[in-house]
């Protein structure tokens, strides 16, 4: 059973980057098996948090448990708005917080939402070189869904449909074919002193 | 057990009324606090060790044995020493000059040190923390026990035929702790050689420092030197007092609020609740003391950071009158805690613990 961990940036209530977020946990899940565990993480809730973990320098309360669920997961789909030309920087603030290889080699799959397509290369330009250097994997479609792509009443037109399926697909195939158990507990694994001693 | 303070040696501005401290008081002022550590029944007192500003302690030995000239009892320790940027040759000599000044009245932490710059200013590289640490603590090892010391590594000239002098006092050398925030290399270090480990504990949550000291405590074990339960622990803290919960909570606000390194993040009611921060009333401390045995287990000293954020002489003085009665509290409370097979102090100069060879502790 895998489970996948949803990270979401969008501000307003209701919000089009949640719900890009839950049409693409819904098609990865679809094509994982419904007995997919999904973790939601909405970052407008954690803000105050993330803010603090810059003060003090760890992740508290219900940050500390977000943290958790996102790094420890089988895969992750990361959805923010476009803010000035990037990820907005709540956004950004999550990703900073984690321990540096905490996403080694994480499925990833990339999403962002703006009001026009002008935007759409902040997947490549923006969210795709952050997760590179965090060297989790992105899969080769992100998905980016501007206004005019959610039609009348909240239904999906046709062409964002196709880029949600093939990236959910994408991305269910990099957590099938992934051994399981891929993170170590640092507490629980420690290197013995005699192999760090001679180094 | 033994309880302390512990500073950083921090020059800060007094956010209630502008005055910053000069060096020179703030030099001086350490060494009243030190003082007074000894004069309210307290067991130790431990230094920072930093080479840029705000801060004075860059010459932790000196001001050591300043304080040792000046007091009879108290242990003088550091918190840390930094074991990368400084030659592992000049702590063996400095730290060993000063266990023959204040008659082994002393022992001493390592730690890494955390601000970037410090290291190329010394000539190294900060992503080499670790290597830096094991190696250079590897040699400092051997300073103390061998004499004509042949020795090569990867960040220092090599050394042939080095005796290190003064050799350590009685043939004994000084106790080490091994302090660390976050790695878990560090705390199987301090396991290895059957050294102490501090957790500094205060700007971390009590989940972290539980899974800190579980692995020392497992590693120390698995090493020989005795059972998980007979390791040496040592734990950070944090407290403003007054003698009404809501005073200490008012006068400490402004000074939490501005606080260099937490400062302007959370509320103090959240920090107080994420941390080992307490701000409240004598009771409150020695509650919430007693509360971190039960998850670090029983442990042998707790030192608190008392002297930061630009709070001024008069009130860090009368600080120190209050720790002494909630030490004095604390005293027979963790040892009637405390099963008989586990040490109340760390080893201590002349001490059979610290006499032993590493081997032998067990």
């Amino acid at each position: 059973m895998s489970r996948l961990a949803v990270v979401t940036a969008g501000l307003s209530e209701p919000s089009s980057t949640r719900l890009l977020a839950d049409l693409l946990a819904q098609a990865t899940v679809g094509r994982l098996g419904p007995e997919t565990e999904v973790d939601v993480v909405e970052l407008r809730p954690l803000a105050h948090d993330l803010a603090n973990a810059f003060a003090t320098g760890f992740p508290a309360g219900e940050l500390a448990d977000a943290v958790e669920k996102v790094t420890s997961a089988d895969g992750l789909i990361a959805v923010t708005p476009v803010f000035s030309a990037s990820y907005s920087g709540l956004f950004k603030m999550f990703f900073d917080v984690l321990d540096t290889g905490a996403l080694e080699g994480m499925p990833v799959l990339v999403a962002a939402t703006a009001g026009t397509a002008r935007h759409s290369l902040v997947l490549d330009h923006a969210m795709r070189p952050m997760f590179s250097y965090l060297k989790a994997v992105v899969v080769p479609t992100g998905v980016f869904a501007a206004s005019e792509d959610w039609g009348s009443g909240g239904s999906v037109v046709g062409e964002l449909r196709t880029r949600i399926d093939r990236a959910a697909g994408e991305l269910a195939g990099l957590i099938s074919g992934r051994p399981a158990g891929r993170r170590t507990d640092p507490f629980a694994d420690v290197v013995d002193f005699e192999t760090l001693l001679n180094s | 057990m033994e309880f302390g303070i512990f500073t950083v040696g921090d020059v800060t501005t007094d956010p209630t009324n502008g005055t910053t401290p000069s060096e020179h008081e703030r030099i001086k002022n350490t060494i009243e606090i030190a003082r007074k550590a000894e004069e309210v029944g307290l067991d130790v007192f431990a230094t920072g060790q930093h080479h840029n500003p705000p801060f004075i302690p860059s010459a932790p030995t000196t001001t050591l044995a300043y304080i040792g000239a000046q007091t009879k009892r108290i242990k003088l320790s550091t918190s840390t020493t930094l074991i990368t940027t400084t030659d592992p040759v000049r702590i063996a000599e400095d730290y060993a000059t000063l266990q023959h000044l204040v008659d082994g009245r002393m022992d001493l932490m390592m730690g890494r040190g955390n601000t970037g710059p410090v290291y190329p200013w010394f000539g190294k590289d900060i992503r080499q923390g670790i290597p830096l640490a094991i190696e250079h603590y590897a040699l400092l090892h051997r300073l103390w026990r061998e004499e004509n010391v042949d020795w090569q590594g990867r960040f220092r000239t090599p050394l042939q035929g080095f005796t290190s002098v003064p050799r350590p006092l009685d043939g004994n050398p000084p106790f080490v702790w091994h302090g660390s925030i976050r790695s878990p290399e560090i705390a199987e270090q301090a396991a290895y050689y059957g050294d102490g480990f501090f957790a500094n504990h205060i700007f971390w949550p009590a989940s972290h420092t539980e899974r800190m000291i579980g692995l020392y405590r497992r590693r120390f074990e698995h090493h020989g030197h005795g059972t998980a339960a007979q390791a040496i622990v040592g734990l950070g803290g944090q407290a403003f007092m007054r003698r009404n919960s809501q005073d200490a909570v008012r006068e400490f606000r402004p000074y939490f609020d501005n606080a260099p390194v937490y400062g302007h993040g959370p509320s103090l009611e959240e920090f107080t609740a994420q941390t080992p921060l307490t701000v409240g009333s004598p009771q409150q401390v020695i509650e919430k003391t007693l509360g971190f045995r039960e998850y670090v287990g029983d442990y042998q000293r707790q030192l608190f950071l008392m002297d930061h954020a630009g709070l001024p002489l008069k009130t860090v003085l009368e600080q120190l009158d209050l720790l002494g009665e909630v030490v004095q509290d604390l005293r027979p409370q963790f040892e009637a805690l405390r099963p008989a097979d586990v040490p109340s102090d760390p080893p201590a100069h002349g001490s059979p613990l610290s006499a032993a060879p590493v081997e032998a502790r067990a």
